[in-house]
């Protein structure tokens, strides 16, 4: 019986089911299903990589040596990896090896929204995009057979709306790859300047070899219909234009690159209008009028954000939009925001009422820039915090480091932390960086990594000493606080912030979501004390509001974990923790 | 547009329970050999946000979400998220609000009101509007967190999908120890559904 299934479950069957017994990766929204999962096999090696970097690199040695194996990251990892990627393309494989690409078009859970086909063009290899979970496991064996045929890894992009979309799989039985034989062969994996000329003509002919096998490959299909309009999509956006208007012709492209120039062509001549129908970037609009077809496509749609089946019926049938009813206009937001008992939470909340210039990172924590706590001046990707915040107190002197934080995760700071903190101590920075140290990788749901101890396959390993790495690395005043005492976490702020040196200040408790909250006490407002001054709604904690009518805080029993911050925010000690 | 498959968007709030009813539904959808697609958020949403998830399913289905305007029954866990939704409504669709408030931050932190009347306000609007007390029920059957099952029950009742299918799914998925709670729960929201209408 067929199941259903998200699209990234499916890429790891798929990949189960071609052989593969490596599998890598960086957890990231939307692609951390994918290595979670094929964990479960295990006849399958998986592990949770430091970043992707090291995760692509990873699957290069595994591949070298002869297994078949798969490689996920989301789009932004990508660039992080990019630097192998490039010339593994070059190198080629031994074993099949898969890249997975996560796009994220409408920035779900991202700090961007780069379209990954363009790396297709950009480092010369074959990229394969699948419109539903079927296509997921069924295009993810195929690569599998592309990879070791063409000699060259393979790249499978995917969108959000895939990623975590269920539709009905088939699933097949795992076909048992041998090891392939490991031959030393500097001339094709060392990558020299002498070798990796060689290698860049023989990729040429292999991108040539592609494109013939693109234009013949039933990964692209012409669906004849209505010839009147005809529509080349692919991916997700398949699936729309199928559903608005089933009736056209469509060419369903499922290799992105290199495009099937013929069948483009054939195309192109057999319908009167040419519609692309692409998210984001022209990638294939581009393309197709560079070879003098004419085509319609971002005059038509935006390059921003996710389409959806009514905005594509709306561009491409000119029907007019749903009129609604008008009631959303009066709703208020309802923005992410840190759960109670986050230890997140008195960290900006702190930084604030300090006033200080906070270089923030990508995590959970990010969320501290939103409103009440308003904690962050600056985000930019994973690892950044850190150097950011050197330049910063570069740009505005040594003194104005005294005001200046950066903040950073535990699996963000392994991730991309460890070089930046080097720069400043070699460098001679004083700048103060704040470890938010919750002992897992949160926001993707609570996956391990080195300095929680633990593997992907839930065995004990060797745990990354934070305290003792920082200081290795020449940082003198390394201390540990619990960030749900914020009379510590602030003297300790104040005193590193002075020093004319660097400080690592570590906050260390548990995700929240990772505890039993206490249930031998309770907070209560005494409505004797409170004076409704809202000093500690302003930390934004469902567990606790504001009664309008009796201009008092109240505890929401049904939200609220005895934390206990509210308590310590509270400057008339209206908030008590009672015995329950 | 896809006028032989059925639609239904469940929307809520971070952490209400909807990822089950979800399951659920796409079970019974499953199980009686339809097409079927589901679509979630995953991600930085679930931190107390406003959550959606898209169950789809019949003969055949293409795109995982539905169309503005094309949803035939909107299920809404808290009574902001039920308006926040409502433009992706059929104008004959119904919607089945839980009467429940959760308060967002804007809210909390008295920036701006509650909508205290919304329920009403959309009851105007929309001539199937349904508002039920699935978490008292819930409580009534030995747990408030089968909630979101009272409404697998006033939902499948309203939709009529099969009762023996319904029963196999939650057997399927619910925790053996949670389960009897479960059924009762199911059968009270049915049974609420053919009272109130």
């Amino acid at each position: 019986m067929k199941k259903l299934m998200i699209g990234n479950e499916a890429i790891s069957r798929g990949a189960y089911e071609a052989g593969v017994t490596v599998a890598t990766a960086y957890p990231g929204t939307p692609s951390t299903e994918i290595v979670a999962s094929i964990a479960n096999y295990p006849d399958v090696y998986a592990e949770w990589a430091p970043n992707e970097k090291v995760a692509m690199e990873v699957a290069i040695g595994a591949s070298m040596g002869g297994a078949r194996t798969l490689v996920a990251m989301k789009h932004v990892g990508v660039n992080v990896a990019a630097d192998p990627l490039y010339t593994a393309v070059y190198i080629g494989v031994n074993g099949g090896l898969v890249i997975v690409s996560a796009d994220d078009p409408g920035m779900h859970s991202s700090q961007n929204e780069q379209d990954n086909r363009g790396y297709g063009r950009f480092a010369k290899l074959p990229v394969i995009e699948p419109s539903d979970s079927q296509e997921a496991l069924d295009f993810t064996r195929l690569a599998f057979d592309i990879s070791e045929e063409f000699d060259i890894p393979v790249m499978l992009r995917i969108t959000t709306r895939l990623a975590h979309s269920q539709t009905l799989v088939q699933v097949g039985e795992r076909k048992e790859i041998e090891l392939k034989e490991y031959k030393k062969n500097a001339a094709k994996n060392v990558m020299l300047p002498g070798f990796a000329k060689g290698r860049h003509q023989d990729l040429e002919k292999r991108i040539i070899k592609l494109r013939e096998y693109s234009n013949n490959s039933s990964l692209n299909r012409i669906e004849w219909g209505d010839r009147s309009l005809g529509v080349i999509t692919s991916g997700v956006c398949y699936e729309y234009v199928k559903e608005v208007m089933p009736d056209i012709s469509i060419l369903k492209l499922g290799m992105v690159n290199p495009l099937p120039d013929k069948i483009i062509k054939e195309f192109a001549a057999g319908v009167e209008r040419l519609v692309i129908v692409e998210e984001l970037e022209p990638v294939i609009e581009e393309q197709v009028k560079s070879w003098g077809i004419k085509a319609e496509g971002k005059e038509l749609f935006t390059l921003l954000g996710e389409y959806s089946p009514e905005y594509i019926a709306e561009r491409l049938a000119q029907k007019a939009p749903h009129p609604g009813y008008g009631l959303d206009k009066d709703i208020p937001g309802r923005p992410p925001l840190f759960c109670p008992g986050c230890p997140h939470r008195g960290i900006f909340h702190t930084l604030k009422k300090m006033r200080l210039t906070v270089m923030g990172d990508i995590g959970c924590y990010t969320l501290g820039a939103l409103s009440p706590l308003d904690g962050m001046d600056a985000c930019v990707c994973m690892g950044a915090s850190i150097g950011t915040a050197l330049g910063m107190e570069k740009a505005r002197g040594t003194d104005y480091a005294s005001k200046l934080v950066a903040v950073i995760g535990d699996s963000t700071f392994v991730h991309s932390g460890i070089t930046p903190l080097i720069d400043i101590v070699y460098n001679q920075g004083t700048s103060t960086v704040l470890i938010l140290d919750n002992s897992t990788t949160a926001m993707t749901g609570h996956q391990d990594h080195p300095a929680t101890g633990v593997t992907l396959k839930k065995e004990p390993t060797m745990k990354l000493d934070i305290e003792a790495l920082a200081r290795a690395i020449g940082i003198n005043n390394v201390r540990v606080v619990d960030p749900l005492q914020l009379d510590e976490l602030q003297q300790a702020l104040n005193e590193e912030l002075q020093r004319r040196e660097p400080s690592v200040i570590i906050a260390r408790r548990p995700c929240a979501l990772l505890q039993k909250p206490p249930q031998d006490k309770k907070m209560v407002v005494d409505e004797e004390l409170c004076k409704g001054c809202k000093l500690c709604i302003r930390i934004g904690c469902t567990g606790i509001y504001f009664v309008e009518d009796k201009k008092l805080a109240a505890i929401n029993p049904n939200t609220c974990v005895n934390c206990g911050l509210c308590a310590q925010v509270c400057t008339f000690d209206a908030i008590k923790i009672m015995e329950a | 547009m896809g006028s032989k498959v059925t639609n239904i968007l469940i929307v809520g709030v971070g952490g209400q329970g909807t990822i089950l009813t979800s399951r659920i539904l796409s079970q019974v959808a499953v199980q009686m050999g339809y097409d079927v697609k589901v679509s979630e958020i995953h991600g930085m949403a679930q931190r107390g946000g406003s959550v959606v998830t898209q169950v789809r399913y019949g003969e055949k289905v293409h795109s995982p979400i539905i169309a503005k305007g094309d949803t035939d029954i909107l299920l809404a866990f808290e009574k902001l998220e039920a308006a926040r939704w409502l433009d992706y409504l059929k104008p004959e669709g119904m919607v089945i609000i839980n009467n429940e408030r959760v308060d967002p931050l804007p809210v909390m932190s008295g920036k701006v009101k509650y909508p205290v009347d919304i329920d009403q306000r959309i009851a105007q609007k929309i001539k199937r509007t349904l508002i039920v007390e699935a978490s008292n029920i819930a409580v009534a059957c030995g747990d408030v967190r089968a909630a979101n099952v009272v409404l697998v029950g006033v939902l499948s009742a309203a939709i009529g999908l099969p009762e023996e299918e319904v029963d196999k799914a939650i057997r399927k998925l619910v925790p053996a120890k949670a389960l009897d709670i479960n059924l009762k729960a199911f059968k009270e929201g049915q049974k609420l559904f053919k009272d109130i209408s």
